[in-house]
């Protein structure tokens, strides 16, 4: 056995198409090649998410215990009163209103998102493509630009009023604009591509003689998607979930443009009290609160899908 | 396989839903009127105004800026780890790593960086930004290059490297040609993306130096007007054209489901 460290003997563990007992430079020189080649390639990527993400998470993360300047800034004296404001009704009915928009959003993705999904699998080669494509475009182009166009289809004056007041089904323009219905179709139309996109790759991947041999032994549709193709989706769904309702709860823009400004959802509590009321420890805490719940639910995702993979 | 009729539907009012919004900004912005709600025919003269307003050049020139440093510092540290992470190591750690800024909200990843900076006493402006989208959008260049990476033949690595070349002539001459249409649409991806990122721009960037999204969200916030509408739909435009160019280079949403 060489003498090298362990990352190195690691390394070559893992790479199963290594020669069994070295080439023209033997075991050791290889084993060192390696683990500097590797070093060369990740280190300068790692070394950048050590120092831009993983600091500043702790850096967060640690501010939570202690309590705030008189001026902002943070006063270094340790502290539970940040974890003790969280459960105060006032911020803590914010949580739960933001956990339920985002819940009913992550629904409503799911309602609109399966059907499609299922459809685009079900297309010709061509159009399967074509169909896709067609529904992530709008995720890759300008989140602000997006939620802007509801504000000009849906306030006041804007087009769905004044083609309700011409079809004369109303007299008075509908407030559209600025409520928690709103927020839901902002939230919705931001993230409907990341339901649609896992649910498509497992319905895709489907045996279809599993469908066929349900319906041969008389199932009707509905029996079949229910008791074959709907529990062999499982994992998907969830993953579509989970990419909907992570970005939903964080959200800030749609509850301020679309939901009329107010604290509506925590994203917009941290962002006042990182930039307006400058009390950094407590924006800390219920960041720390947002990534909590949203590991609780990773783990919980990776857990069931697990399980469905095993059954 | 059959497509059962009913889906039809669900399937038509999802794509309705996802471009009616658009297709009426769009037109709305060829509006000759002052309104920006009712049409009085077409025109391209909002257009023209955007050429004459200062804060929105300003902006632009911000978001090239940051866009281009952006895109470079990306492409090569998300090419590098992808590369190193498929052939040089299977820790799930170093994964999960990898990932992380692609699935934190950007939120706590805008106050980590703002809380970073003020830490050691950096001011803010474009640099500060930079640095800040190149920590998203390496995730995204690292996973492109990556599903590239899975379907290349390692074969071609192996001999070369059995023929005596070492690891760095292995990867000049062997992967990275190989890699070259995924490290294409990674940078792509990389630039659309730092155009259009906002949450962590409005907490990085300095008030004096807006991004262009930034900029966008102060005018938006005082309400609808014609000039936003024509500005939004050229970017909408360009998004499109780039993703669009990034797909064609790769099959983009293989690797993203």
């Amino acid at each position: 056995m060489s003498t090298t460290s362990t990352p190195p003997d690691r390394d070559r563990a893992a790479e199963p198409s290594a020669p069994p007992s070295g080439g023209r430079r033997g075991r050791r020189g290889r084993g060192a090649g390696r683990f500097l080649a590797g070093l060369l390639f990740l280190g300068p990527g790692l070394t950048y998410l050590i120092v831009l993400l993983m600091i500043p998470l702790a850096l967060v993360f640690s501010y939570t215990v202690f309590q705030r300047g008189r001026f902002g800034g943070v006063v270094y004296e340790a502290t539970g009163e940040n974890f003790t404001r969280l459960l105060d009704p006032l911020y803590l009915d914010v949580l739960l209103s933001s956990l339920k928009l985002a819940a009913i959003a992550t629904a409503v993705a799911l309602l609109v998102g399966y059907p499609t999904a299922y459809m685009i699998a079900m297309l010709p080669r061509r159009w399967k493509t074509i169909a896709l494509v067609a529904v992530v475009l709008p995720f890759w182009t300008n989140f602000l630009v997006r939620i802007y166009a509801w504000i000009v289809l849906l306030s006041g004056p804007g087009l769905v009023n004044t083609a309700l007041i011409d079809l004369g089904l109303i007299d008075e323009p509908l407030e559209l604009l600025y409520n928690e219905g709103t927020i839901v179709v902002g939230l919705v139309y931001s993230y409907l591509p990341l339901m649609v996109l896992p649910l498509y790759a497992a319905i895709e991947k489907l045996d279809p003689t599993l469908r066929e041999a349900s319906a041969n032994l008389g199932a009707r549709p509905a029996r079949t998607f229910l008791s074959v193709t709907l529990p062999l989706t499982v994992p998907a769904v969830l993953t579509g979930c989970l990419f909907v309702f992570v970005p939903s709860f964080g959200n800030f823009i749609v509850p301020e443009l679309l939901g009329g400004g107010h604290s509506a959802m925590v994203g917009n509590l941290i962002r006042d009290q990182f930039l307006t009321a400058r009390d950094w420890p407590f924006g800390a805490t219920l960041a720390l609160a947002l990534v909590a719940m949203l590991v609780v639910l990773l783990l919980a995702q990776a857990w069931t899908a697990r399980r469905y993979s095993r059954a | 396989m059959r497509r059962p009729p009913l889906l039809h539907v669900p399937f038509w009012l999802t794509y309705l839903f996802l471009y009616a919004p658009i297709a009426v900004l769009a037109f709305m912005s060829l509006n000759a009127g002052e309104s920006p709600y009712t049409f009085e025919g077409f025109s391209l003269k909002w257009y023209g105004e955007l050429a004459g307003n200062d804060k929105i050049q300003e902006g632009l020139v911000n978001t090239l800026v940051v866009a281009l440093g952006t895109t470079v510092l990306a492409t090569v540290l998300g090419t590098l780890l992808a590369v190193g992470m498929a052939r040089y190591t299977r820790s799930r750690v170093l994964d999960a790593i990898g990932l992380l800024p692609a699935i934190l909200p950007d939120l706590v990843l805008a106050i980590g960086l703002l809380v970073l900076y003020s830490a050691v006493n950096m001011t803010l402006g474009l640099h500060s930004v930079l640095l800040a989208h190149v920590v998203f959008a390496m995730a995204f260049v690292a996973a492109v290059v990556r599903t590239r990476l899975t379907h290349a033949d390692t074969s071609l690595e192996e001999a070369s490297r059995d023929l005596g070349a070492n690891a760095l002539t292995t990867f000049v001459r062997i992967t990275l040609p190989q890699l070259a249409p995924g490290i294409a649409a990674g940078a792509l991806l990389a630039f659309t993306l730092s155009v259009d990122e906002f949450v962590i721009a409005f907490f990085t960037a300095a008030p004096t130096e807006p991004t262009l999204p930034v900029v966008i969200y102060s005018m938006v916030r005082f309400g609808v007007t014609p000039e936003i509408n024509a500005l939004a739909t050229l970017l909408l435009a360009v998004s499109f054209t780039v993703v669009i160019a990034a797909q064609r280079m790769t099959r983009l949403t293989e690797s993203l489901s």
